[in-house]
């Protein structure tokens, strides 16, 4: 589809044979996928079919989780990010991550968004500083409502405003890929809608991978969509081909609603 | 009548029937307010009873009766080279005499007891810090004796037969001869607070047990705060679950439900059997508290960190922080406010604590304020435990008085730990 725009369609992530076990659970089963570049990919499926583990794979976020076991190979830019040398710490700056209920840190809206920056020594002295906090919070689409503000706390804003700032505060460690998981689910329509627009926007710089549990908001936002089901990734492909002509059955009978 | 829901029969909410389920519930719930209401009640009431019992008994010795003389000091008593070993006894008598001109030699020792038997050392400390009263007159405000102090307090009845009274005739007619003189004054009782422990009633105070629970305590704090918050902060942030932190976690549960006295014994049979600490002291006295508010404070550590949402660690975690960083960053400043609330309680409840105390020898008679934390010394409920023990009248009112004083630095400190709630939980 928008393919025309720099560096899209490049192999960003690819995972081969990823299984996911949490203790005696197989939590995800040989999930394959090539997940390209300054595009959005959409994770959909019902409850409980993995879409979120699997997400959380990519910036090892369930290393975290007491007994869950990854196996399998999972590349960013052709690196192993589960090589022994690589540290989750480091890669947590590369692959940023949005979560379902928004969660800024009890601070101030400044100390939110420099907080990243801090911690990995990006800013060198405080106007470097200043800077990477308002062209955070400008593209984070929030700068404009909180510019006046930035000493309140963060936690003062409306329910949009502070997932705005939290995908402002994970971007500002520049990360490549952007891991977005179920951002709206906690916001009212028209707050969804501003994030919405705001991940479009965001695809032009980053690999941005959401899961959701709305359909229209995976045909709305995403280029490419993967379909899970019970652990196992059953459909991925261009967005349009899924929802309009799924060549799995398991796919169309959730799309038209009778599963899930 | 068929069973498909479309058919199914309206509830009738006007029937008798349910009206009075309806009513019994009401009523079930207005028996339980008023069961809530009466033990309230109860408690507030137990709660009066006891203050004013102690409030009771105790105002007696927040007063002294006190006093006022001319003590004439000649350098016939006491030589200007030495003051410090001057006949001071020799001096009240012959202050008395002055007052008392009819008193015969003999009656001179029965009236010399009017005064606390450290009204001598008054007179001496204040003539060797100012030799130049020698051959002068001292006008000083001196304790009476306890007896004295009863009877001025209306402890002792008049009406009492002169032979079961402490007190006889002459002796109360010696000191109303005093108060018409207007000799007698019963000020705020200040050596409660600057005294130490003493035989005397008149003359006893809380100075050595105030400072000896204060180092006591300091070393509990400085021991059982950084240890709890560290161990709590392992178990509940780093340790893997296993058997072993299984182990450790029901430990740490028993421990906080042994009995202090066993506490106190492990500390006589360690602290001072093995490593010969000294006894009495009050590090050894805080390092026995702090084993036994060690595992309050882990306790209510782990809860507090418990209840820092998971969402603020995911959040710094997906940030890139390290473990570490998101410990003492995000986690800790958040349960701060629920870690000093438990620490403070565990210190108020060390406070109280006798029993370990009364094992290591914190109840010996020190008859002056300890200068550091190795120093004998007593604490605060061991010297309401021996003055409890004590035989002579004045001692009564004391314990009660204590016991106030003990009761107001725990509310004080009760009220500490809310103030720093409030403050921390409104800090951004």
């Amino acid at each position: 589809m928008n393919q025309q725009e720099t560096g899209a369609g490049e192999i960003k992530i690819s995972a081969r044979d990823v299984q996911v076990h949490y203790g005696d659970n197989h939590a995800l089963v040989d999930v394959s996928v090539d997940i390209s570049d300054k595009m959005v990919t959409a994770f959909i499926g019902p409850s409980g079919c993995g879409k979120s583990t699997f997400l959380r794979c990519l910036n090892r976020m369930n290393d975290t989780i007491d007994g869950c076991r990854v196996e399998g190979d999972i590349r960013l830019d052709g690196e192993d990010i589960y090589a022994p040398e690589v540290d989750p710490v480091h890669l947590r700056a590369r692959v940023g991550m949005v979560f379902q209920k928004p969660n800024p840190f009890p601070k101030s809206i400044y100390d939110n968004v420099a907080y990243g920056p801090r911690i990995h020594g990006l800013a060198k002295n405080r106007s470097e500083l200043d800077e990477i906090v308002e062209k955070s919070l400008r593209r984070g689409a929030i700068w404009d409502e909180v510019k006046d503000r930035l000493d309140a706390p963060g936690t003062s804003l409306s329910g949009g405003q502070q997932q705005r700032l939290c995908i402002a505060r994970a971007i500002a460690t520049s990360p490549e890929v952007l891991l977005m998981d179920e951002p709206c689910s906690a916001l009212d329509p028209i707050a969804t809608a501003q994030i919405e627009e705001l991940i479009d926007e965001l695809r032009r710089q980053f690999c941005v991978i959401m899961v959701t549990h709305s359909m229209q908001q995976a045909a709305r936002v995403s280029q490419r969509t993967a379909f899970f089901h019970l652990g196992q990734l059953v459909e991925y492909g261009e967005t349009g081909q899924i929802f309009t002509n799924p060549s799995d059955p398991r796919t169309e009978s959730y799309i038209t609603g009778r599963i899930g | 009548m068929k069973d498909s829901p479309a058919s199914a029969p309206r509830v009738n909410w006007k029937d008798p029937q349910l009206a009075a389920t309806l009513r019994a519930r009401h009523a079930r719930e207005r028996r339980l307010k008023i069961l809530g209401l009466l033990s309230l009640g109860a408690a507030f009431a137990m709660l009066f009873i006891l203050l004013a019992s102690l409030a009771a008994s105790g105002y007696k010795a927040f007063v002294q009766t006190h006093v006022t003389m001319d003590f004439v000091i000649s350098a016939r008593n006491v030589n200007p080279e030495n003051p410090e070993k001057g006949k001071y006894r020799k001096v009240i008598a012959e202050s008395l005499q002055a007052v008392f001109p009819e008193v015969g030699r003999k009656e001179m020792r029965q009236l010399r007891k009017i005064l606390s038997n450290g009204a001598q050392y008054m007179v001496r400390d204040a003539v060797v810090a100012d030799p130049s009263l020698i051959g002068g007159v001292l006008r000083l405000t001196v304790p009476v004796s306890d007896p004295y102090d009863q009877l001025n307090k209306g402890e002792i009845d008049r009406t009492t037969p002169e032979s079961n009274r402490r007190l006889s005739d002459r002796e109360i007619a010696w000191f109303d001869r005093l108060k018409e003189a207007g000799m007698i004054s019963t000020p705020f009782n200040k050596a409660l607070f600057l005294n130490a422990d003493s035989r005397f009633p008149e003359l006893a105070g809380l100075k050595g047990a105030l400072w000896g629970s204060f180092y006591a305590l300091l070393v509990c704090f400085l021991l059982s705060f950084p240890l709890g918050i560290g161990a709590a902060i392992w178990l509940e942030e780093f340790a893997p679950k296993n058997r072993f932190t299984d182990i450790i976690e029901v430990n740490i549960n028993n421990l906080a439900a042994v009995p202090s006295v066993v506490f106190g014994l492990l500390a006589l049979a360690v602290f001072l059997g093995w490593f010969n600490l000294p006894r009495s002291a009050a590090f050894v006295g805080g390092m026995t508290l702090a084993l036994m508010t060690l595992p309050t404070i882990i306790i209510a550590t782990r809860a507090a960190l418990k209840a820092v949402p998971p969402s603020i660690r995911e959040a710094a975690l997906g940030l890139g922080a390290s473990r570490q960083q998101v410990v003492f960053g995000h986690v800790l400043p958040l349960a701060m406010p629920g870690i000093l609330t438990g620490t403070i309680i565990g210190l108020a409840q060390a406070l109280g604590e006798t029993a370990p105390l009364l094992l290591i020898g914190m109840n010996a008679f020190i008859t002056s304020a300890p200068e550091s934390a190795f120093e004998p010394a007593t604490a605060l409920p061991t010297q309401i435990f021996i003055w409890a023990d004590s035989p002579e009248r004045g001692f009564a009112a004391r314990t009660s008085a204590a016991i106030l004083v003990l009761l107001g630095f725990l509310i004080t400190m009760n009220l500490a730990a809310v103030i720093l709630r409030r403050k921390f939980e409104r800090k951004w």
